[in-house]
């Protein structure tokens, strides 16, 4: 009989950490603390830094699917040396600040965006052992660093003396103002039912499976299902990734922020926008689809960091599938959208969350009465709201086009 | 290692203060405020309350600079306009020192007759999360609502002042 090792204990599960602890043992003891949390920096870095360039890479050529074209092609093997053709391309141009400008802001504002975004990787539990800080207070931590973004948006736009990047300003401070409320809204039933701000803890808290297939994932139960919705598109509007790129509004403001910006700076906020992308969608992969748990217990082979990959992969070719997809809402809809529809259906959740968590101890047949008022209480408000804002707008009729 | 960080981001928070309270340029000012907000968040971390200065960054850099800055751009449009600086008057020094006195009248008497004796090791409370939570909704639930009600009058009345004057109606001219 071969022993089987406790899945926390694979070689797989532990090899990074291994590495990590066989290069600090190579050091005088002085510089091991220093060491340890140097290197934790440099993996992320390089390995979102890597997938930045990918991910752009990957957006092209699914955006070129979409609409029926090849998409970049020319350099290497299926345009697969792209991004770093585009880096040097953004390295060496000429980097041209406005005469006007506020040169001081004007600087900053990509540097602090590029900042800000980065904070919230230090939180997340990339796998089982894998997590670069434990704190306490972790969810807290997250939407505390990335609330501060669209300042540094805000900054960009304003210091440019330009009138469509001051335009693009106020409707970054608009668009944050209103889906901040939701996003904070909808992880809160999250941090009630696992009774803890710590994203280790919520994860542990999403283990086990029903059966062995049925993962115990917040996003499986009624109000985690509403919360992972209400969650991704407040996270959609954060990362001023379309529908809600208003800010950035190619046809409308030539390029908002950005219309002043060249060179590394410009290639420094598409980083940005990246990195927050990857960072709220592992966040929602953390809260809601069961951090890094496999979704059967008979596929725990495969180390836990994978599956936290895979997961976020999944979430953010959503995200570009949503990019070809939807056209960009207006101002007003937009606003409309997150007050009328967002916040009050994220209130109820609270509601049906606590139901929720008081009617844990009910079995047999009142556990079909649990769901069945779970699900009415989610589904009711989405079809009575969705109707009133929706009303004397859709469906669309067409008074010239034959039908 | 604690005192030198401590000096450090009392100058952050005092420094960008006093900045921003000499510039002219609103925007300058309100940027600077955030960092000062920011600084008093670090001073938090410093203390070991990491939940207060997580909900400090949240709340002031996240969402109170936003109203701020919004409030700046859509009250004053044009960007270089420079503040109506009216000179001092014998009034409003008066109103200064009356209302700086009573707040640090206030302050000192808070911390004379607060019964918080300094214990003998300087150890931070084990005060968790939960904790807190749980004194916010229990103990302390009727000031935790009590400073909301004063959120809002406090909003209200930023409405009414940041409000345009109505335009004269020409049937109200004598």
């Amino acid at each position: 009989m071969i022993a089987v090792a406790p899945t926390s204990d694979r070689f797989l599960e532990v090899a990074p950490l291994q590495l990590r602890d066989w290069f600090i043992g190579l050091l005088p003891q002085s510089l091991r603390w220093i060491t340890s949390g140097l290197i934790t920096v440099v993996a992320i870095l390089a390995v979102f830094g890597l997938l930045f360039a990918y991910l752009t890479l990957a957006e092209r050529k699914i955006l070129g699917r979409v609409q029926n074209r090849p998409g970049p092609n020319r350099t290497g093997w299926f345009g697969l040396l792209q991004p770093f053709a585009d880096g040097v391309k953004a390295l060496t141009k000429e980097d041209v600040v406005p005469r006007d400008a506020d040169q001081v802001l004007h600087y900053l504002a990509p540097v602090v965006l590029v900042a800000l975004s980065l904070l919230g990787f230090a939180v997340l539990p990339f796998g089982r052992h894998l997590v670069p800080v434990e704190l306490d207070a972790a969810v807290l931590y997250f939407f505390a660093a990335g609330a501060a973004t669209e300042l540094a948006v805000f900054m960009a736009g304003w210091a440019s003396r330009n009138k469509y990047s001051l335009l693009a300003a106020m409707r970054a401070l608009a668009q944050l103002i209103s889906y901040e409320l939701p996003l904070l809204l909808s992880f809160v039933p999250v941090v009630m039912l696992a009774g803890t701000l710590s994203t280790t803890e919520i994860v542990t808290a999403q283990g086990g499976w029903t059966g062995g297939w049925i993962p115990h994932w917040y996003v499986l139960t009624p109000w985690g299902f509403a919360g992972f919705v209400i969650f991704m598109i407040a996270a959609l509007a954060e990362s001023n990734r379309s529908p809600f790129d208003l800010p950035e509004a190619e046809s409308e403001l030539i390029a908002g922020h950005l219309t002043e910006y060249s060179g590394f700076k410009y290639a420094l906020f598409f980083m940005a926008e990246y990195f927050g992308m990857c960072a709220l969608s592992g966040m929602a992969v953390t809260l809601f689809l069961g951090g890094w748990q496999a979704p059967c217990a008979w596929l725990e082979f495969i180390p836990s960091y994978a599956w936290f990959a895979g997961k976020l992969l999944v979430l953010l070719l959503g995200f570009m599938w949503i990019r070809a997809t939807l056209p960009r809402l207006r101002m007003d809809q937009l606003t409309r959208l997150a007050w009328k529809f967002l916040v009050p259906l994220a209130l109820i959740n609270l509601g049906t969350a606590a139901f929720w968590s008081l009617t844990a101890g009910w079995t047999g047949p009142l556990q079909l009465v649990r769901w069945a008022v779970a699900l009415a209480l989610v589904v009711t408000p989405f079809v009575v709201m969705g109707r009133r804002l929706t009303a004397g707008v859709a469906p669309r009729t067409y008074r010239y086009a034959a039908s | 290692m604690m005192i030198p960080a401590l000096l450090l981001i009392a100058f952050v928070i005092l420094a960008s203060a006093g900045v921003a309270m000499v510039l002219r340029n609103l925007i300058h000012s309100a940027l600077l405020l955030v960092l000062s907000w920011t600084g008093i968040a670090a001073f938090y971390l410093w203390a070991g309350a990491e939940f207060v200065a997580f909900a400090q960054i949240l709340v002031y850099a996240g969402g109170i600079s936003m109203v701020v800055l919004f409030a700046v751009l859509l009250t004053r449009p044009a960007r270089d306009a420079e503040l109506p600086v009216t000179p001092p008057t014998v009034l409003r020094i008066a109103a200064g020192l009356m209302a700086s006195a009573m707040v640090g009248s206030i302050t000192v008497m808070a911390v004379l007759t607060s019964h918080l004796v300094a214990p003998a090791s300087a150890r931070a409370p084990g005060l968790t999360v939960k904790d807190l939570g749980a004194l916010l909704a229990g103990p302390h639930a009727a000031a935790l609502l009590l400073v909301g009600v004063i959120l809002t009058v406090a909003l209200l009345g930023a409405i009414i002042i940041a409000a345009p004057e109505p335009a004269p109606r020409p049937e109200d001219q004598p």
